[in-house]
């Protein structure tokens, strides 16, 4: 009986930490404005982005070298992702259309926030190029 | 002996611990957190050790399995005191010191009784999960203080970042362990799942220590509510 319960509390616990720790990593990336360059090849208009971008900006991030150590911020970001769009079809299917727009306004979050990290690894790695061709 | 899947994840746990010591060391957080610098010690010379132990024992040795959970739960110990320098940072302003190294006194000394009853009462039993009950129960007690001062936090509206996310991902790490113990209590034969999953989840506190202090400046500020309320 106390390991189930212990098991059913830490798992409740375990949700808010995370989601918590992954909308405090967000929080983080939401004064940031994007460069325009950025803003063209995520496809955005506003400050705004849509929670359907985030899968072809996680691709785009996959392909630009790593900036010192973001990497752990992104894997972060994808896997609160993961946990959203499951609970978005729970939602759905349950029919509860508040909880639905909730959710898939983070989802926007995690996709504006995984757009920073692109603009901020397509800005160091323009340095990089920078300082090798002054060389 | 180790396996070539086990060592490169004993390899990658003490690189993520050093490289964690050396953040916080750049990050000249020394002074302010010893005590995150003191676990971090301990955990690197508790990795050691277990590495000595299976050359010496082998995996599947009983001195290892008490190695392993006993040094275990006096790492959580260490955890306390970690979780009592962050209420101390959150209650700085308050003037609340002595209340937090008097209540820190009690619940180690508390913690010491029960563990000592349990052991006491379970002394015929110390071969089956024993061990495995005592990790839970102390992870279990370190979820339930994160939980309070996460609480305490967003009650005083505390907005230093760095403090915001050590307390957070210090919940996530509590949180699993008591679940992943939970769990290794109640279905206790899957050797093969558990010897991957406890070193690879004792990753989490030095990646996320290290996150914090490599890419968080020390005076950033972060509003409780953006962390708290539905897009906010």
């Amino acid at each position: 009986m106390m390991p189930f319960m212990i098991f059913a509390i830490s798992l409740l616990t375990l949700l808010q930490f995370f989601v918590s720790y992954t909308r405090s990593l967000i929080a983080e990336s939401r004064e940031h404005q994007l460069s325009d360059q950025t803003r063209e090849i995520c496809g955005f208009t506003a400050k705004t982005a849509r929670g359907d971008q985030f899968p072809r900006l996680l691709q785009l991030i996959e392909l630009c070298p790593e900036n010192s150590g973001d990497g752990f911020k992104v894997r972060a970001f994808a896997l609160y992702f993961s946990l959203l769009s499951l609970a978005y079809s729970v939602f759905r299917w349950l029919m509860v259309p508040a909880a639905a727009i909730w959710i898939d306004a983070e989802r926007g979050s995690c996709a504006y926030a995984a757009a920073v990290a692109l603009d901020r690894r397509i800005a160091y790695n323009r340095t990089i190029m920078a300082q090798q061709a002054s060389h | 002996m180790l396996d070539p899947v086990s060592y490169a994840i004993w390899l990658a746990v003490l690189l993520a611990e050093v490289v964690s010591l050396v953040c916080m060391i750049r990050g000249k957080a020394l002074a302010e957190h010893f005590t995150l610098v003191l676990y971090l010690c301990c955990c690197f010379a508790a990795d050691v050790g277990a590495r000595s132990i299976i050359k010496s024992s082998g995996y599947e040795s009983d001195t290892y399995r008490y190695f392993f959970f006993y040094s275990k739960s006096l790492l959580i110990i260490c955890l306390y005191f970690v979780l009592m320098n962050l209420y101390s940072h959150v209650f700085s302003e308050m003037g609340a010191g002595k209340y937090i190294r008097a209540g820190a006194a009690m619940i180690l000394g508390g913690t010491a009784g029960i563990s000592y009853y349990m052991v006491a009462a379970s002394s015929d039993r110390l071969v089956t999960h024993f061990a495995v009950e005592l990790g839970q129960n102390l992870y279990f007690v370190g979820v339930i203080l994160t939980y309070l001062l996460w609480f305490a936090m967003a009650k005083l509206r505390e907005n230093r970042t760095r403090v915001v996310q050590l307390v957070l991902s210090m919940g996530v790490y509590v949180s699993l362990s008591a679940g992943s113990y939970a769990v290794n209590n109640l279905y206790p034969d899957h050797n093969g799942f558990w010897k991957y999953y406890f070193p690879i989840t004792s990753m989490w506190l030095p990646v996320s220590w290290a996150y914090t202090f490599l890419k968080v400046p020390a005076g950033t500020r972060l509003a409780t509510a953006k962390v708290l309320a539905p897009n906010a």
